[in-house]
């Protein structure tokens, strides 16, 4: 078990904005988390990383768990610089590590890239490999296929789902499409202030309809998620 | 004069590392609201007649943290620092003046006193320095890490409300340290001026701290030696010459840029 939250609840000033979230995470699993816009997502995450504390609940977190955060953005002050190098060494003084990275950017160029200079999809990879020069145990990715086409996003799904069967990592991701998930997910969550409903993921990359929308490609990382709602949200989330 | 040498120097040595972060982290308001407290600490010192050096260093400490907490809750943090350091200042002349006899030459807390360093004060002096200089370099790694993302440093295991008070604390010990060498009132020009300078030519964050030690340590020399021959006022002078490189740097950015 590397993450056990039990009754979780956050609040923002009086708000709740998270209530009775109850969410467990072991080794080599990937979860999925969508939600629409506001509905405490990012805070989950920030609560697991321990930025926002908690009203009530528990989070119980394996000792010495190795985290690689993935967080939305990044926006580095222009008085500050710095190269991807040496932000990549911030996470890690080994030069070895540093190294592999070499391999995961393709070249090794953007070492020498100033980080304000970086388009967002340099970023996100900057961002990633910097959450995985640790060899974390478990992943954490906020919404990293954000501004992504979906060939992008595709690429990334599988690139996740490779580093998940080489390294045994667990993958704890929020999905920024209600609908369209990683196939590889073995559970997904929909959370609106609360668990709304949970399931598996289905494989529809046979059928034809998915096929006429996506294309022929049946080795497609998407899956449909279906929701199943047994209560409504107003248009204020309640 | 070799004394005021010293002290130019290991104020500027300290003040660039600092002063990168105060920089970073957009603290130049912050620092200057702390600057004026001290001149509210050193007030009350005189009045009560017990050392400037405490008085300035718990003042603004007390300023400082009262600041940081209020930090997230408010929602016009600009207008404190300002209500707050101008209040500071006002008051500290007030309660002077309330000061019987003996007229305080205050010109001395607010631009400086450097010639008349004594081998107490140098010693005072580099305390703070060594002191300042060694927290910073010490905690430089997760300090740089909060200062980019409060989330990943979290992530990380690292506490960014705890980086946050070396940097206050930092800033006190600052403040109060630089007042004999360049005055309450500029005290954070010689944090942020060489640090300013510097930003035009580094490409890492240690490049930086390095290039602007280089920079506040040569216009403490100069801004000295040049005050002694043209015979003025010998803090407002180092702040200066600080003033010069950092246009020159700034010229000579924009031409590169071309």
């Amino acid at each position: 078990m590397l993450i056990d939250i039990s009754k979780l609840e956050v609040k923002y000033g009086s708000k709740k904005v998270l209530q009775n979230i109850n969410l467990s995470l072991n080794a080599n699993e990937i979860v999925t988390i969508v939600g629409p816009n506001g509905s405490g997502k990012t805070t989950l995450f920030k609560a697991i990383i321990g930025s926002v504390p908690l009203s009530k609940g528990k989070i119980s977190i394996k000792p010495n768990l190795r985290i690689g955060y993935v967080p939305q953005q990044l926006k580095v002050d222009q008085t500050l610089p710095i190269t991807v190098e040496r932000f990549l060494k911030l996470a890690t003084r080994n030069n070895n590590d540093i190294e592999k990275m070499i391999a995961f950017f393709g070249s090794e160029n953007i070492f020498r890239e100033q980080i304000n200079s970086l388009s967002g999809g340099q970023m996100q990879r900057v961002l990633l490999a910097r959450a995985l020069v640790n060899e974390p145990e478990i992943l954490l990715l906020d919404e990293a296929t954000r501004g992504l086409d979906q060939p992008g996003i595709e690429a990334f799904y599988r690139k996740i789902e490779n580093i998940s069967k080489e390294t045994n990592c667990a993958v704890l991701m929020i999905s920024h499409d209600l609908h369209v998930v990683m196939r590889a997910s073995d559970r997904v969550i929909c959370v609106n202030g609360h668990i709304c409903c949970q399931g598996t993921p289905e494989n529809v990359a046979t059928s034809t309809e998915y096929q006429t929308l996506f294309g022929s490609n049946i080795d497609g990382s998407f899956a449909l998620y279906r929701h199943k709602h047994d209560h409504n949200h107003d248009v204020m989330g309640r | 004069m070799t004394r005021a040498t010293f002290a130019g120097v290991g104020v500027s040595l300290a003040a660039a590392p600092l002063g990168c972060f105060v920089v970073w982290r957009r603290m130049a308001y912050f620092g200057e609201s702390t600057a004026h407290a001290a001149m509210l600490g050193i007030a009350i010192s005189l009045t009560f007649e017990f050392s400037i050096l405490v008085g300035a260093i718990l003042v603004s400490l007390i300023m400082a943290s009262s600041l940081t907490i209020l930090e997230g809750r408010s929602l016009f943090m600009d207008t404190l620092l300002g209500v707050a350091g101008h209040s500071s200042i006002a008051a500290a002349l007030v309660i002077v003046s309330f000061i019987s006899g003996v007229r305080i030459d205050l010109m001395a807390y607010l631009i400086g006193d450097i010639l008349a360093v004594s081998k107490m004060d140098l010693f005072m002096i580099w305390l703070g320095v060594l002191i300042v200089f060694l927290l910073i370099i010490w905690r430089w790694s997760p300090l740089l890490l909060v200062t980019l993302s409060e989330d990943l440093a979290s992530a990380n295991g690292y506490n960014p409300k705890k980086e946050n008070l070396i940097i206050t604390i930092s800033l006190a010990i600052m403040v109060a340290v630089g007042i004999k060498v360049v005055g309450v009132l500029l005290i954070i020009a010689l944090l942020i001026i060489p640090a300013a300078s510097a930003r035009f030519i580094a490409l890492t964050p240690e490049s930086m701290g390095f290039i602007s030690a280089i920079i506040g340590v040569s216009s403490s020399l100069l801004g000295i030696y040049s005050a002694y021959f043209f015979d003025t006022p010998t803090g407002p002078s180092i702040v200066c010459v600080a003033s010069l490189f950092f246009l020159i740097f700034m010229t000579a950015n924009a031409f590169i840029k071309k």
